[in-house]
């Protein structure tokens, strides 16, 4: 096989353009969210700084901001709570329905988000619960709640249990041990599990569009904008977002690559 | 320093325990009884219960069946975290998100005894690392984790101290020094140790006794000597040291011997050191009490010998040679030859007879189960 | 870590864990009983709901936008009828489009996954940068797409002038760029199973092959692909479903017109613009019933350990 040279670069060079290509929205977002925009965001017309600066004069995009942070918060927290208990249960406790469980778990998942949606409206429509804020909430808590317990299941897999046994052997009650030993050890995991529900419910739309009331959440506002072009307003907080979230990301990561090095040389 | 943590241990004793698990039987029927203050070494294979034994001592299991004593309380309802008992886990389970120092404090904490950091500070400063005090477990070799679990263990002068097979990951220089240690710390101390562990020559080295354990059973329990010396089982036999092993049928029998006929040779076992007289029994001898010889020997009446056969295989070890020699009807014999300093004195199908000494031969109470192992025979 | 989600945990480590009586049962139903109530009350009473809602007839007093219980099934027969289309068009997209996403992905992940093991970090950052686009809004990237291939756009205009499309044909509002933004917004889902998976396997079977004298493309064919497949399965599940659901790509302001309305389209025009309760059910119910026989044709293959 001659064409060795040609062969070593293919799938790296491959791998270059799919980024580039996931990349691209990304980039086309950032800049457009410079642009000195009249009424529609479509046509660039010239660079200014104005959109970062002031982002809130564009009618409701704070306030949808403001929304989805809130409704991502109190969602996050019941999700990860509950979750995290499903999470233990299915791993460290033997019982009957474990499969059962697991299917009802996994559906959630696999059902499209217009089947979840319309569901719970038309139950919210034949109870005659008025939709809301709260109707927004529990669909979201709702839908994250399966990817909790996934990520936090395979935390409590990797946790030794020998720690725990370690604990009741120096005279840990049960109750000490999930406070002192398992809590702790598990906090990576939720932490992950957090952010993962957070990012899923931030950036849900069409659950939260069968379910809102008056009030606009993110998604909304952009989908409700983007009939008329998305203001550049809209793109300075999704680039926002954005950048926050890379840089948790890839600080977690290079931290614990520094650690690990640090780690290596001791020993 | 040492006075500290003197703390008298106590006695275990283990009443017609039996622990059943879905599917399979860990644990038969044991009873078995620890002195406060002793070694005990708990030896077997995988799977023979050994550590399933630890963990119902120590509360981490509930028997199926059978009762718990700890320095004559019943502690078998009582749970792990209420029981005086501390175990070094073999993968040393160190809380890797505290530090060494907090590490051994932590049972300390939880009983809310005063002063628990200082303790903490004297129980790693006894085994030597008090200067890694501040560390993370992960930031520590494997013979110092070792030595930190040890520390957690013992700082709360536990009556009982349960270790399961605590040296295996060590590397053998580790190992033995850890060895000298642990049976050190021991006896100056005063605890009850119960150590549990598959390497024979651990177990042989540092406990006053031993007891070993097969299929949920303990065979036979007594001094490392008293073991060796006079196994009662094949499978003892056979797990401590090697053994030949001889069956045939008592043919003759005198006040203080009985002794079988395996194809023509007659092989003779003392009364007191055979478990059972009469019909078909298993006759033992360890390989480096036999010797061979290139002519037929003229012994006296203490000895047995069988043969001539082959040697089939010398193998070298460096401190001896061992001979593997193929008497026709008998089986195959091993014999160990200290190495004094000589190449082989023999070659490879020379032609030679084994013997021992009769006092040296032992008598088991089973037989083996097949006929195609080293030396069996059914005359 | 949050990785775990779309990959398999498989059942290794079970034996470490299992407890051999740790508490009873009773600690677990204490766990399972507030999130398990939860999902009963807000995902499988949903369900059934749909179901209800599905065979409604409308109200006897004649409001519009009202509806009775009644056990209507020519709902669905209806439904069928008026959105054939739209059914045929959901699942064709999404089947066009995870092949293209498995194409486009499996080169990816096998690089990340297979050549790149060398270099955790730099797997750790490329793996960063394929979920990159999921931390900005779905829907301005979709948006920005829009824009990219729009009617004006210099790729359209290039396009057009070098005679691939007609002078009046464009990009927006076809077929392809509906599937284009479906392939795009889901890549995620098939790279990050597809990685799983990929990481996880033994390169020696690769270098057995070449040892045994099969060619790089036969290597790939018979040892890698096959047990690549649990991630290929995964990662196609986890992107035809909701594929088959969506409505965004397809919608009129976004990537589609009206000649590409999708299921979720009409169950969402049905639902919330003309308040048609029981179609829009009917046809949520049935878009569940295939995904349900595709996860109950994947969990007799594989069984439910994996699925979580």
């Amino acid at each position: 096989m001659k064409n060795f040279s040609l062969g070593k670069y293919a799938l790296p060079l491959y791998s270059l353009l799919a980024f580039v290509y996931l990349l691209i929205p990304i980039a086309y977002t950032f800049v457009f969210s410079f642009n000195d925009y009249v009424k529609s965001n479509i046509a660039w017309r010239g660079f200014t700084l104005d959109n970062w600066i002031y982002v809130c004069n564009e009618q409701g995009v704070c306030e949808a901001f403001t929304n989805s942070i809130l409704i991502g918060l109190i969602s996050t927290f019941f999700a990860t709570v509950l979750g995290t208990m499903i999470a233990i249960a299915l791993v460290r406790y033997r019982f009957k329905f474990r499969s059962a469980i697991s299917l009802l778990l996994f559906l959630p998942m696999a059902t499209p988000e217009v089947v979840l949606g319309a569901g719970l409206a038309a139950q919210f429509l034949s109870t005659g619960t008025p939709k809301g804020m709260g109707t927004i909430i529990i669909a979201h808590i709702m839908f994250c709640l399966s990817f909790v317990v996934v990520t936090v299941k395979a935390r409590v897999i990797s946790l030794d249990a020998s720690l725990e046994e370690a604990g009741r052997d120096l005279y840990a009650s049960p109750a000490q041990v999930f406070w002192k030993i398992t809590l702790p050890l598990l906090m990576p995991g939720i932490a992950a599990a957090a952010l993962l529900s957070f990012a899923l419910s931030f950036d849900d739309f069409i659950i939260t569009i069968f379910n809102a009331g008056p009030e606009s959440t993110f998604p909304r506002f952009v989908y409700t904008a983007a009939a008329r072009g998305i203001p550049a307003e809209a793109n300075v907080i999704g680039m926002s977002v954005f950048l926050l979230a890379i840089a948790i990301v890839v600080s977690v990561q290079v931290r614990g690559s520094l650690k690990a090095k640090r780690l290596a040389k001791i020993k | 320093m040492a006075t500290e943590f003197i703390a008298r241990g106590a006695d275990l004793e283990l009443q017609g325990i039996r622990k059943e698990f879905p599917g399979f039987t860990a644990i038969e029927d044991l009873d078995l009884r620890i002195p406060a203050g002793e070694f005990f070494a708990l030896l077997g294979p995988s799977g023979c219960g050994k550590t399933t034994t630890l963990r119902l001592v120590a509360g981490l299991d509930q028997p199926t069946r059978g009762k718990i004593l700890i320095g004559g309380k019943d502690v078998t309802n009582t749970k792990a975290h209420e029981r005086p008992v501390n175990t070094v886990f073999q993968s040393y389970a160190l809380f890797p998100h505290m530090s060494i120092i907090e590490n051994v404090a932590f049972g300390l904490k939880q009983r809310k005894i005063e002063e628990p950091m200082t303790k903490a500070a004297d129980a790693l400063a006894m085994v030597e690392l008090s200067h890694l005090a501040q560390r993370k477990p992960s930031q520590l070799s494997g013979g110092q984790q070792q030595r930190v679990a040890l520390a957690r263990a013992l700082v709360n002068r536990p009556s009982l101290l349960l270790l399961d097979e605590p040296l295996g990951a060590l590397d053998l220089k580790l190992r033995r020094q850890m060895q000298i240690e642990l049976k050190a710390i021991q006896m100056e101390v005063g605890l009850t140790f119960l150590h549990v562990t598959h390497d024979q020559e651990e177990a042989m080295d540092m406990a006053d006794t031993v007891a070993v354990m097969n299929k949920g059973r303990i065979e036979q329990m007594g001094s490392p000597e008293k073991l060796y010396d006079r196994p009662k089982t094949v499978f003892v036999s056979k797990f401590l040291g090697q053994s030949n092993l001889f069956v045939g049928k008592v043919e003759e029998e005198n006040a203080s011997s009985v002794s079988i006929n395996v194809a023509g040779n007659k092989i003779t076992v003392p009364k007191d050191r055979a478990e059972k007289h009469k019909g078909t029994i298993a006759v033992g001898v360890r390989p480096e009490k036999a010797f061979f010889h290139e002519e037929k020997p003229k012994l006296g009446a203490g000895n047995n010998l069988i043969g001539p056969g082959e040697i089939i295989d010398i193998r070298f070890t460096g401190v001896s040679n061992q001979y593997l020699i193929e008497i026709p009807n008998v089986g195959n014999v091993t014999v160990f030859a200290q190495n004094v300093g000589k190449s082989p004195v023999t070659e490879l199908g020379a032609k030679v007879w084994v013997s021992w000494k009769v006092e040296h031969a032992f008598g088991l109470s089973d037989l083996p189960v097949t006929t195609a192992t080293e030396s069996i025979t059914v005359a | 870590m949050a990785f775990a989600a779309f990959g398999h945990s498989g059942s290794g480590g079970k034996a470490k864990n299992a407890p051999a009586s740790l508490g009873s049962a009773k600690v677990a139903l204490l766990l399972l009983a507030p999130g398990i109530a939860y999902l009963s009350l807000f995902f499988v009473a949903p369900l059934v709901s749909l179901v209800i809602t599905s065979l409604q007839v409308p109200s006897a007093a004649g409001v519009i936008g009202m509806y009775d219980y009644g056990f209507a099934v020519g709902n669905y027969a209806e439904a069928v009828v008026s959105y054939f289309p739209q059914i045929l068009r959901s699942f064709g997209y999404a089947l066009v489009a995870t092949l293209l996403a498995l194409l486009i992905s499996y080169p990816l992940a096998y690089f990340i996954g297979v050549k790149a093991r060398r270099w955790p970090l730099l797997q750790s950052l490329m793996l960063t940068l394929v979920i990159a686009p999921f931390f900005i809004s779905f829907l301005l990237r979709t948006f920005a797409w829009k824009q990219i291939f729009s009617n004006e756009s210099w790729i359209v205009q290039t396009l057009q002038t070098i005679g691939v499309l007609d002078v009046n044909q464009y990009l927006v509002g076809t077929d392809f760029m509906v599937i284009f933004g479906l392939t795009y917004n889901f890549i995620p889902f098939m790279t990050l199973p597809l990685y799983s998976t990929l990481e996880r396997l033994d390169i020696r079977y690769i270098e057995a092959g070449s040892d045994l004298y099969a060619k790089p493309s036969k290597t790939f064919w018979n040892i890698t692909l096959p047990l690549s497949m649990p991630g290929v399965i995964s990662g196609t599940l986890l992107t035809f479903i909701p594929m088959a659901g969506d409505y965004v790509n397809a919608s009129r302001d976004f990537l589609g017109s009206t000649e590409t309305t999708m299921l979720g389209n009409v169950v969402e025009s049905n639902f919330l613009q003309t308040n048609n309760y029981p179609s829009a059910s009917a046809l949520s119910v049935i878009l569940m019933s295939v995904i349900l026989l595709l996860v109950t044709f994947y969990v007799r293959k594989s069984g439910t350990e994996d699925l979580l």
